[in-house]
């Protein structure tokens, strides 16, 4: 009888373990407000959760993206320039390798914004998507109106960008890789310079798609 | 076993000073720079150029067994220094981008990151002695 203690419980250490990521369940980022509504005659509150707004941007395939584009998708945001030489590099690398963990999924997809339109025409997005080995329908790099970007980023994706003469490149950006659920919820931000939370971000987009399976609420 | 113990420790006491002292003079030197040349490497280098020298896509060229570092040997130090701009080839494949200029880097430092560049990702070039970097800086193009 003894004997058989200790795999018995090294079992149920183990499916106790095994409960606990199944049950994993990721936050919901920004403003949230109640709304109450009649719902067949009785009054139910509802909590609402900020989205991503409209937006209207252009890929690298001279494609107009819009948040419709992107609705019932999960997808990962950053915001970089082709020219930047600090941080990005490794951004984009980390990037390359959450579209390698998916590649072949059509319901997971990565965006880019470019934070220096001036520069970064579709030409140059172009050529930079492909040498980066990215492929155009599973990955858009955006180019839209600055002012749209920037407050997008900083209302929206919660990531702080702006001009700079000081900064290697122009410009002073986070480097937050930005998780999105089908409804246009920001659900996780990930520092897009450390590998570690990177492969956490990959863990997570199967979190979310599993979400998506089987909606509990 | 208590006395086993006692014969064995001046034993392997004479071992270990004669294996440290087999280190050549320049093995030591050579390390030194290795080491260094790792620790500019992680804080200058490694964004672009990745962890393992895979530089990233068709975008920024690979250090790993990278042809281009034995042919431009002379010119190492003035590419780090003063960045490089326009097309190079590199292990068969055209690369264009642009690399930022390292000057806030010593002649020190740059002989000891070329050191630890050429002699990682399966290139082995050997030391490059900071004598040779002040002779390339002087010959820039």
């Amino acid at each position: 009888m003894k004997k058989l203690m200790w795999p018995v419980m090294a079992l149920l250490a183990f499916t106790a373990c095994n409960n606990k990521v199944k049950e994993t369940k990721l936050p919901i980022y920004g403003t949230r407000e109640p709304i109450t509504k009649m719902v067949g005659g009785k009054q139910v509150t509802d909590t609402v959760y900020a989205t991503i707004p409209p937006f209207s941007f252009v890929d690298q395939e001279r494609q107009t993206i819009t948040e419709n584009d992107l609705h019932g998708k999960i997808y990962v945001a950053d915001f970089f320039f082709t020219s930047c030489p600090s941080i990005c590099p490794v951004m984009q690398r980390n990037m390359v390798s959450v579209a390698k963990a998916y590649q072949g999924k059509p319901d997971f997809k990565l965006v880019s914004f470019t934070i220096d339109p001036r520069h970064d025409t579709i030409p140059v997005l172009k050529e930079y998507a492909e040498k980066l080995g990215a492929k155009a329908d599973q990955w858009y790099f955006l180019l839209g109106k600055k002012e749209d970007v920037y407050q997008l980023a900083e209302k929206n994706y919660l990531v702080s960008v702006s001009e700079s003469n000081t900064a290697p490149g122009g410009y002073v950006h986070q480097g937050w890789l930005v998780l999105v659920d089908k409804k246009g919820r920001v659900r996780g931000a990930y520092d897009g310079t450390d590998k570690k939370q990177v492969d956490q971000l990959i863990v997570d987009v199967k979190v979310l798609m599993d979400e998506e399976e089987n909606p509990k609420t | 076993m208590k006395r086993l113990i006692v014969l064995l420790l001046p034993f392997t006491f004479i071992l270990t000073t004669i294996f440290v002292s087999c280190q050549s003079e320049s093995e030591i030197e050579y390390k030194r720079y290795y080491i260094q040349g790792r620790n500019i490497y992680q804080t200058q280098c490694k964004n672009c150029h990745a962890e393992n020298g895979e530089g990233l896509g068709g975008l920024i060229p690979p250090l790993q067994a990278a042809d281009y570092l034995k042919k431009n040997k002379g010119q190492l130090a003035c590419i780090i220094q003063n960045g490089l701009k326009g097309a190079i080839q590199v292990n068969g494949k055209t690369y264009n981008g642009q690399m930022p200029a390292q000057t806030q880097l010593s002649p020190i430092e740059i002989a000891e990151v070329i050191t630890y560049i050429s002699n990682s990702f399966g290139n082995k070039q050997g030391i490059y002695q900071v004598e040779k970097v002040n002779v390339d800086l002087g010959n820039c193009r």
